[in-house]
């Protein structure tokens, strides 16, 4: 797998056609693939009985279309593009950081806990601040023993990470259960942030600003791996580690640096989500959004504006789908099941271009 | 060192497995060229060579790794194609590899059943019995239930050698079988190679460890750039003493001739006048599982080169990477114009003037996919020339792509091309002006021509004189004598992880190199 994605050189004038030729490729490589997808999956609803045309519909309508679906599917965003933006550093730079649920959920649970605790001596926005930073400093906290054994001892971080995943889960269950539980309640869960006290939404719609958060941390990261000396640093230890040490980088403390930064990522995701959306953590929620958006960077080759686009394509379907599956019927998790068809798909056109590539046209 | 007798009681009229004219191309090397080789029961026949000699081509062939572009195969005097493993087998031609073949985490008869029809349960009682006999008709020692892991590498060839049996061999080929092993455990394999010949078996023991093949082989012939040089028949070697027959062999595995002709890049150096040490090395001491380093003394003065002229894999490779900065010393002092750097990361020794021009040109020295450009700045990611408050300046970064790629003569589409995309000698090219370019005061070479064309081989050595000329002070490592001669001072030998001598470059330095080399002079 190759991290390194290629840049597009600049365009001459006299190099138009091969330029418009490129665009048409990238467009059969990426438009065929996601027609076939939605195709295959049309097929599944079929035999599982539902009329596809009808839920594609009630998904464009409900995640698209309609202004409230429209807003909740740019709500849903935030913390997607955040969690993205945590895998694009972590994978260019060669570091597989699965730990992202973990990272992403302890951090919201502390989160959930300091927000109403703060909320009556702070102002509101030096709450919020705090808030974000303290989800950052968690996220980045839980990935130190997995930077560290990576760093200096070389031990597979995808294991750690994972491993690492599960204490966090649990952690989080036990601390709402037992230390931040809200005594006011039946259910199991933290004390509520209210309404007034969250991220402001933007204008007059109910999308919260945490969107406004996660566009900017993507569109930062983006810059700051394809654009700057420390980046470029970061892709040297990804592509080739050796040529990394050759070339006198201090791979072991880069390493720490990229854990630490893919994992404030994933916690301030965790933040943004409970200080702009949910207000509280309740015992059982994981929305294990980590995993879910690994397949997204992939099929964006770890470009930030491409997983911007399959961000938002993913909210749509995973908030229409929502509303689909109650009124149709089909699960919930039928999105899901879209995405993976579709990195099928795209893997074996990369396949098919490979192979008409080396066949010389 | 001990002349075993020929056994001749196994003679017969004719070889059991010939090799005749056999040619051998890969593109841009003729890995064999008109190589033929006779393989007579009850002779262990040495096949020496340096790296790159050929040697392990002519394994492939005779095994069914590959096969000959021209030439034939016979076996008992019929032709026969071997274009699989396991039509080799079937003719009888089983090969030991110099890394074992065998599954860890399996026992010795389990490994052995390996390659049964998958459908059969193998009977490991019977392979263990038939084990047993074989080992004993051999002389050695096997405990058939043990994991093949907890054998010590000795044991594992020994399986492999029983194993090769088992199937039927006639020809056994070792193929740089004593490596790995320890002195006594090349001991035991070379008596053990004596006992299976006494069976009337052909056995082909590849080296470069000349003394081995005095003490095992009945037959000795010689590879050099991919031609058979010469070969010492069992007569001559039991007629001749082992002095007169180390001058030979070394004469034929080092000697001038026309194969290594059309590479000089120049005339002769001037000798070296002299000047003030530049990089001083003393006491280098560097721990590694296979090769460690110890005692590693070397000045280099300005202009100088000094050779490390050595057979692959004795320590040159830790040496550079020691001095570079990427391996830590054990103990010794390092010093660049008078101050010590030993201390000092590699990013740090690169800025006060020591480059290093790795051998390993995509595994380390490049990253691939990166364009030319970037990887010219390599070691220089975030320098300010370059990179505004850590902010990319494609302009300068470009220009200076452009202004190297067009002095150092790298043939690019353009400097945005990723660099994998290059041959191997323009991606050597782009290494050399990296490493050239800028403050430096000394570069080491490691294998600078190793797998490159004629006209590569010769651009790269006029940079390396060049370098010298300008005032660097300079060490070859170069596994090729040739190159070591042509463009050295003085040269250094290594070998297991030392300088065993140091030879100023003058009439009679090929000889005395070679001797050093192959372990014969001390």
């Amino acid at each position: 797998m190759t991290l390194e994605t290629a840049d597009s050189p600049p365009i001459s004038p006299t190099a138009l056609r091969p330029a418009l030729r490129r665009h048409l490729h990238l467009i059969a490589t990426t438009v065929v693939p996601l027609v076939a997808a939605l195709a295959l999956s049309g097929l599944i609803l079929a035999l599982l009985g539902v009329d596809p045309l009808a839920y594609y519909g009630w998904v464009v309508q409900r995640g698209l279309l309609s202004p409230s679906g429209l807003e909740a599917t740019a709500t849903r965003m935030a913390p997607l593009l955040l969690i993205a933006a945590s895998l694009i550093v972590a994978f260019r730079a060669g570091i597989w950081n699965l730990g992202g649920d973990g990272q992403f959920l302890l951090a919201a649970v502390i989160v959930a806990a300091a927000a109403p605790a703060l909320s009556g001596h702070l102002p509101n926005w030096a709450v919020l601040s705090c808030c974000l930073i303290l989800g950052a400093a968690v996220g980045a906290a839980w990935s130190v023993v997995p930077a560290l054994l990576k760093a200096w001892q070389n031990v597979n971080e995808i294991i750690t990470t994972l491993m690492m995943t599960f204490l966090g889960v649990s952690l989080a269950n036990v601390l709402v259960k037992l230390a931040f539980l809200d005594p006011r309640t039946t259910v199991p869960q933290t004390r509520t942030l209210a309404v007034a006290d969250r991220l402001p939404r933007l204008f007059e719609t109910t999308v919260s600003s945490g969107l406004l958060i996660g566009l900017v941390a993507i569109v930062l990261v983006h810059l700051i791996m394809t654009r700057t000396a420390f980046g470029l640093k970061l892709r040297i230890v990804g592509a080739n580690p050796r040529a990394a040490l050759h070339a006198g980088l201090p791979v072991p403390r880069l390493t720490v640096a990229v854990f630490a930064i893919s994992a404030a990522l994933a916690g301030l995701a965790g933040a943004v989500e409970i200080v702009g959306v949910q207000g509280n953590v309740r015992a059982d929620w994981n929305p294990a959004y980590g995993l879910t958006v690994v397949p997204l960077v992939f099929l964006a080759r770890f470009n930030g504006f491409a997983s911007i686009a399959f961000v938002f394509l993913f909210s749509v379907l995973s908030i229409g789908g929502e509303s689909a599956a109650r009124r149709l019927g089909v699960p919930n998790h039928f999105t899901l099941v879209v995405v993976a068809i579709l990195l099928i798909m795209l893997g074996i056109t990369e396949h098919l271009d490979q192979r008409r590539r080396a066949a010389g046209r | 060192m001990t002349q075993p007798g020929h056994p001749a009681a196994f003679r017969t009229d004719e070889p059991i497995v010939s090799l005749f004219e056999v040619t051998k191309r890969f593109p841009g090397v003729v890995a064999n060229d008109s190589v033929s080789l006779d393989l007579w029961p009850g002779e262990v026949h040495v096949l020496l060579g340096e790296n790159g000699a050929g040697k392990s081509t002519l394994i492939g062939m005779l095994s069914g790794i590959q096969t000959p572009d021209s030439g034939a195969i016979l076996v008992d005097g019929r032709e026969q194609v071997i274009d699989t493993p396991a039509r080799a087998l079937e003719l009888g031609i089983g090969t030991v590899f110099q890394h074992a073949m065998l599954v860890p985490s399996l026992t010795v008869v389990e490994n052995i059943a390996l390659g049964g029809p998958a459908w059969s349960r193998p009977d490991k009682r019977g392979i263990a019995a038939r084990m047993a006999e074989v080992c004993a008709g051999i002389g050695v020692r096997v405990d058939p239930h043990a994991p093949v892991g907890s054998l010590s590498l000795g044991e594992q060839q020994q399986v492999e050698i029983v194993r090769a049996l088992m199937r039927g061999s006639r020809v056994l080929v070792l193929d740089e079988a004593t490596a790995m092993l320890t002195p006594k455990g090349s001991e035991e394999l070379g008596a053990l190679m004596r006992r299976l010949v006494a069976r009337g078996l052909a056995v082909v023991f590849i080296t470069h460890k000349l003394n081995e093949a005095l003490a095992f082989g009945h037959r000795i012939s010689v590879l050099r750039l991919g031609r058979k040089v010469g070969e010492i028949t069992p007569d001559r070697l039991t007629a001749l003493t082992p002095q007169v027959v180390t001058a030979e062999v070394v004469r034929l595995m080092f000697g001038s001739d026309a194969a290594s002709a059309g590479t000089a890049s120049g005339p002769e150096r001037q000798p070296f006048a002299g000047g003030a040490p530049v990089l001083e090395i003393s006491g280098l001491a560097v721990d590694d599982e296979a090769v460690p380093l110890a005692d590693v003394d070397l000045t280099v003065a300005a202009g100088e080169i000094v050779g490390i002229a050595g057979i692959d894999g004795n320590g040159q490779k830790q040496f550079a990477e020691a001095v570079a900065g990427q391996r830590p010393l054990r103990q010794g002092r390092i010093d660049l114009d008078g101050r010590p750097i030993a201390a000092l990361a590699i990013g740090e020794r690169h800025r006060r003037g020591l480059r290093y021009v790795t051998d390993d040109r995509l595994g380390e020295g490049t990253v691939a996919a990166f364009p030319v450009s970037l990887n010219l700045l390599l070691k220089r990611v975030g320098d300010d020339l370059f990179w505004a408050g850590g902010l990319e300046r494609s302009g300068p970064i470009a220009d200076h792509a452009r202004r190297l790629v067009a002095e150092y003569d790298v043939r690019t589409p353009g400097v945005e091309t990723p660099i994998g995309k290059l041959s191997g000698g323009n991606i050597q090219k782009a290494l050399l002006a990296r490493e050239l370019s800028g403050e430096a005061r000394a570069v080491i070479f490691a294998k600078p021509t190793y797998g490159l064309d004629v006209q590569n081989i010769r651009a790269s050595r006029r940079r390396i004189r060049e370098a010298a000329d300008r005032g660097l002070a300079v060490i070859l490592i170069s596994t090729d004598l040739e190159e070591v001669l042509e463009l050295s001072d003085r040269i250094a030998v290594m070998s297991q992880g030392r300088i065993v001598g140091m030879v100023a470059n003058d009439r009679s330095a090929r000889l005395r190199v070679g001797e050093l080399m192959s372990g014969v002079a001390t």
